[in-house]
Order: C-alpha cells, then sequence, then structure tokens
C-alpha cells in the first residue's frame, strides 16, 4: 500500500511568483519524513505538490517531476482527482464535513468511489477508525456529528477519513499545530503507528516533534527575503539534528534563527 | 495606602457605568426592535380576526369547503376552495422553477465562474428584484406569454390525459402554470442571493477536505458546499415562497378569473385567482361589511397559511441543527 516519492528538480509557482525552486529529493515507502523550516519558505507548498492540491489555488503550478513509483503525477494524461484518490491529505486545522455524522465523515472518501453502505463499508469505517485510534472513543456515537468531537478527536477523525480509502501516502500539514499536547501525543502515536502501512510525509513547525516522529528529515528555507524557498538539506532525523552538513540547519535546529 | 488606592475603585465603576448605559440602550433598542416586528405580526393577525369573524358568522356557505363566492347580498355566501387552490399552484410551480434554477445560478457565481464574471453576473440577477411586479405582469402578457403557448399547449396535447395537465380551454398566458413561470422570475433574484451568500460561506477547509479525498469539482460541492448551504437554501425558498403567495399585481394581471359554477378542474392551465389577486381584483367593492370581512377572511388563511409553511420551514432546520455548527 505504500508508494516512494521521487521529487526532482521541482518548483512551485503561483502565477508570475515563484515560491519555491529547484527541490529534489525522495521519500521512502513505509517511512516518516518530516519537512522543517521557518514560515513561508514553501514546506506546506511542496507537500501540496505531493497530491497536486496546490493547483486549487489559482495559478498554482510546478515546473519538474514528481514520481509515485513509476506515475508521474504531472504527466498530461493524469488526472488529478486520480492523483489525491492515492495521495491522502490531513489539515492543519480539522476539517470534518460539519454536516454529516461521524460515520459518515469515514466513509465520504468510500462514497466518492461508489461504495455507497453496507456491511463493506460498516467494516471500513470501522477498520479506518481502530487505524485512527478512535474506536474506542466513538464507537457507540457513530451517527453524531462529527464536528462535536474535541480538537485532538476531531483531527484523528480526519486522519480516519484519510486512510479509509487506502492511500499510498498520506501528507500531513502541520497536523498538531491546533492541538493541545495530549492530542499532540495521540497523533504521534498514530504516525508511527501508520507508518507500518503508509508512507508519510509530515509538515511541522514543531522541531521535537519532527525529531519524535520522522526517520528523515527536510530542511527547507528561504535563501533571502523574497526569494524562493528551496530545500537546504534532507537526511536521516538523527543526522540532521545532531550533525547537520548545512550551517543554516544547524542554526535553525539550534534556535540560532527562523 | 487607604487614601491612595480610594479613588481607584470609583473611577472604575464610573467606566464600568458609562459601558452599562451604553449597554442598557443598545439592548433597549434591540429588545424594542423585536418586539416591535412580533407585535406587527400580532396586531395584523388580531385586525384580520376581528375584521373576518362577523363575515365568517353571517356566512351561508362552508368558508373552508365551498366553491361558491357571492359575498354581497342578504344570503352572503363564501369558500376558500378555489383561491386557495389558485394560490398553492401557482406557488408551487414558481418554487419548482425557481429554487433549482436559483441554487444552479448560485452555484455558478461561487463555485465556477471566473471572477471578473462573478460579480457582474450577481448584480443582474439583484437588479430582477428592483423590477416592480407590475411590470412583470405586463412583460409576461405582451411578450413571454407568445413563447410560453406553444410549449404550454404541446404539454397539453402530450399529457393532457393526466389531469393535472389537461388542457381547460385557456389562452396559454392566462393559466396557473404561466402565472406561477412569472412568480418563479420575481422570486428568483431573492433565491439566488440568499443562496449565493451561504455558498460563499462555505469553509476552505471543507472543500479542500473534499478535493483531497479525491474529490472532483461537483463531487466536492455535493459533498462539502450544498450540505453546508442547505439550510440558507430552505429559508431562501421561504422568503420566495412568500412573495410568491403574496403576490398581487403581476397574477391579477395574467390569470383569468373563472366564470360562477364552472366544474372544478385539476389543471394547471386552468385560470382562476389568488388570495392576493382576488382581494386586489374587487377591492373597489368593499361596500358593506360582510363583504369586507368575506375579504379579509380569504386574507387571514393566507397569513395563516405563510405562518405555517415559515414554522415548517423552522423546523427542518432546527432538526438539522446539531450538524450545521
Amino acid at each position: 500500500m505504500a508508494k516512494r516519492i521521487d521529487v526532482n528538480d521541482l518548483s512551485v509557482f503561483y502565477g508570475a511568483f515563484k515560491a519555491v525552486e529547484g527541490v529534489t529529493l525522495t521519500v521512502e515507502p513505509r517511512s516518516v519524513t518530516a519537512f522543517i523550516g521557518p514560515s513561508g519558505c514553501g514546506k506546506s507548498t511542496v507537500l501540496r505538490t505531493l497530491n497536486r492540491m496546490h493547483e486549487v489555488i489559482p495559478g498554482g503550478r510546478v515546473e519538474g517531476k514528481v514520481m509515485l513509483d513509476d506515475d508521474d503525477l504531472y504527466a498530461p494524461t493524469i488526472d488529478p482527482v486520480a492523483v489525491r484518490r492515492m495521495v491522502g491529505m490531513v489539515f492543519q486545522r480539522p476539517n470534518p464535513f460539519p454536516t454529516m455524522t461521524i460515520r459518515e465523515n469515514v466513509a465520504a472518501g468510500l462514497r466518492l468511489n461508489g461504495l455507497k453502505r453496507g456491511k463493506a463499508v460498516d467494516e471500513i469505517v470501522e477498520r479506518a477508525l481502530r487505524s485512527a485510534n478512535l474506536w474506542n472513543e466513538v464507537k457507540d456515537r457513530l451517527d453524531k456529528p462529527g464536528a462535536g468531537l474535541s480538537g485532538g478527536q476531531q483531527q484523528r477523525l480526519c486522519i480516519a477519513r484519510a486512510i479509509a480509502v487506502e492511500p499510498q501516502v498520506l501528507l500531513m500539514d502541520e497536523p498538531c499545530s491546533a492541538l493541545d499536547p495530549i492530542s499532540t501525543l495521540a497523533i504521534e502515536d498514530l504516525i508511527q503507528e501508520l507508518k507500518s502501512d503508509y508512507t508519510v510525509v509530515i509538515v511541522t513547525h514543531n522541531m521535537q516533534q519532527a525529531a519524535r516522529v520522522s526517520d528523515r528529515t527536510a530542511f527547507f528555507n528561504l535563501k533571502a527575503q523574497g526569494q524562493p524557498g528551496r530545500l537546504v538539506e534532507v537526511d536521516d532525523t538523527t543526522t540532521i539534528f545532531n550533525r547537520p552538513s548545512e550551517q543554516a540547519t544547524e542554526d535553525y535546529i539550534s534556535g540560532r534563527f527562523g | 495606602m487607604t487614601t491612595s488606592t480610594a479613588p481607584r475603585p470609583v473611577r472604575t465603576t464610573d467606566q464600568v457605568r458609562t459601558g452599562r448605559v451604553g449597554d442598557r440602550i443598545f439592548g433597549g433598542a434591540a429588545t424594542g426592535a423585536g418586539l416591535l416586528v412580533v407585535a406587527l405580526v400580532a396586531l395584523v393577525g388580531i385586525f384580520l380576526v376581528i375584521q373576518a369573524v362577523p363575515a365568517l358568522l353571517s356566512n351561508e356557505a362552508n368558508f373552508l369547503t365551498s366553491r361558491v363566492w357571492n359575498p354581497g347580498g342578504s344570503h352572503p355566501e363564501f369558500g376558500i376552495v378555489d383561491l386557495l387552490w389558485a394560490t398553492v399552484v401557482t406557488s408551487i410551480i414558481a418554487l419548482a422553477v425557481a429554487v433549482p434554477l436559483g441554487v444552479a445560478v448560485a452555484l455558478f457565481i461561487t463555485q465556477y465562474s471566473p471572477t471578473w464574471l462573478a460579480r457582474p453576473a450577481a448584480a443582474i440577477i439583484d437588479l430582477l428584484a428592483a423590477v416592480p411586479s407590475i411590470v412583470y405582469g405586463f412583460w409576461g402578457l405582451t411578450i413571454a406569454g407568445q413563447y410560453v403557448d406553444p410549449v404550454a399547449s404541446w404539454i397539453g396535447d402530450t399529457f393532457g390525459w393526466i389531469p393535472f395537465l389537461a388542457d381547460a380551454g385557456i389562452s396559454g398566458k392566462s393559466t396557473l402554470f404561466f402565472a406561477g413561470l412569472i412568480l418563479a422570475v420575481m422570486v428568483l433574484p431573492i433565491i439566488t442571493a440568499i443562496s449565493r451568500e451561504v455558498f460563499a460561506q462555505v469553509p476552505a477547509a471543507h472543500k479542500e477536505g473534499a478535493l483531497a479525498l479525491g474529490a472532483t469539482h461537483w463531487e466536492m460541492i455535493r459533498t462539502a458546499v450544498l450540505p453546508f448551504g442547505k439550510p440558507g437554501v430552505i429559508s431562501a425558498s421561504m422568503l420566495g415562497l412568500g412573495r410568491a403567495l403574496g403576490e398581487t399585481l403581476a397574477v391579477m394581471i395574467l390569470l383569468s378569473g373563472l366564470n360562477d359554477g364552472s366544474p372544478w378542474n385539476w389543471s394547471i392551465f386552468n385560470g382562476g385567482a389568488t388570495f392576493a389577486s382576488k382581494i386586489a381584483l374587487n377591492a373597489a367593492e368593499f361596500d358593506t361589511p360582510t363583504k369586507t370581512g368575506a375579504y379579509i377572511s380569504a386574507g387571514l388563511v393566507l397569513f395563516i397559511l405563510t405562518f405555517l409553511v415559515n414554522a415548517a420551514a423552522r423546523i427542518v432546520i432546527e432538526r438539522r441543527k446539531a450538524f450545521t455548527e
């Protein structure tokens, strides 16, 4: 279920504005890769290009290549809708559909794939909620609104919704930044478990979090104010946090800037 | 210590008190405005009841089931069946056309159209609301009617065996069907405007959530936009329905009245009169209290009908409330 991502010389534009320049990196299957860096350095932008969500913003386009195993995500024959069914995404703020029950939220992606309801759907919903460590908390109120859960539960509901469709890759855009420390811990534990089935890429502002959950870390930075963001280096997380090869990385992780 | 701290609480109380005066004035004004509306509605209702009761008591026909409308003379007889039927049928036709169209236009403006087109398109729709209703009436009578005529007769020829669609021998532009279509044009702006507002308020996070699951544009609209906008669309429809039920002049100009004693006809291609058009048409005849009372009773039924429909809509919205917050 997990695939490798190869990004090759990727630049991202919003209209005439070049947001990110020349990113090349590889994300191994069944691993967690963290994107860190100061605000506005393009890490979320790069994340969104991995399932073509940047195209939702008018004028968003890329140059370069993103390969999911052997599939070119930007080949002219590829439909962004198909890409997003393979590469799921969890957002910064939990965004369960407010008009749907907990069950309907988890099944929302299945419904798009044509599975309506019935035993198969119930089983998938249960499995997804169990995988998201939420089942025990919500199994007695599956028909209550998803928006009635706490923030941390809502975020796990969104993770369940994303993995219910069994994507190849799971992208997480600062999934804990709106959560309290206990909910954050629950999500971090969950990320460790998800790693065994999925390729996970997580953007985080929290360096301890990157150190705790990720196998590899990519550090993004701006060359200078007003310049496009770029990838400074990517390496094993222990290496990045102990012996980074770039001075800028060392400055950032030691808190000397950014 | 005591001398230096003493003035402080005084000043704080003063500040609080100033705030309180403002709060109280504003709170009082808002409460007053709210009560005023309730009082107006209640007074209108009371006025209608007081005026209607004597006429209803002297009515020699059954008010709710009779089709006769002959409130003058020493033996007044009047019933509302025909009026209720025409009112409800024209309004249902109006909503059946205007709600899907209005929602579609609102979706186009908020979800599909490029920005340079969205604003002018919205403004033009809003302009429709500013056209006086009598203009719609004459426009329907002199221009739009001739184009609807062939459509109506085609429906009559093809589906005439269905009682609702049978030909009733009335000119195409004087039927309940055509009056309903004109009403649809009249209620379209309000339905579109409110739907547009709620669709535009759908949080980007919900839309992105749907898209990230691999929804196509239309699936995203079905998953995130339409459910979020549903209460707003219901409210919009109710406001539109209120206008359709009460619309007077355009309907009065268009609808061809029925002769006394004409047989009952289920067809939407029949003529008739709505509550409002009947009252307006006969406003010159309010010469005796009984006669006036008869028309006011008809107005009372329209009042209650509007009230019930709105209450029903509120119940629908409240029941789904947990899912909209």
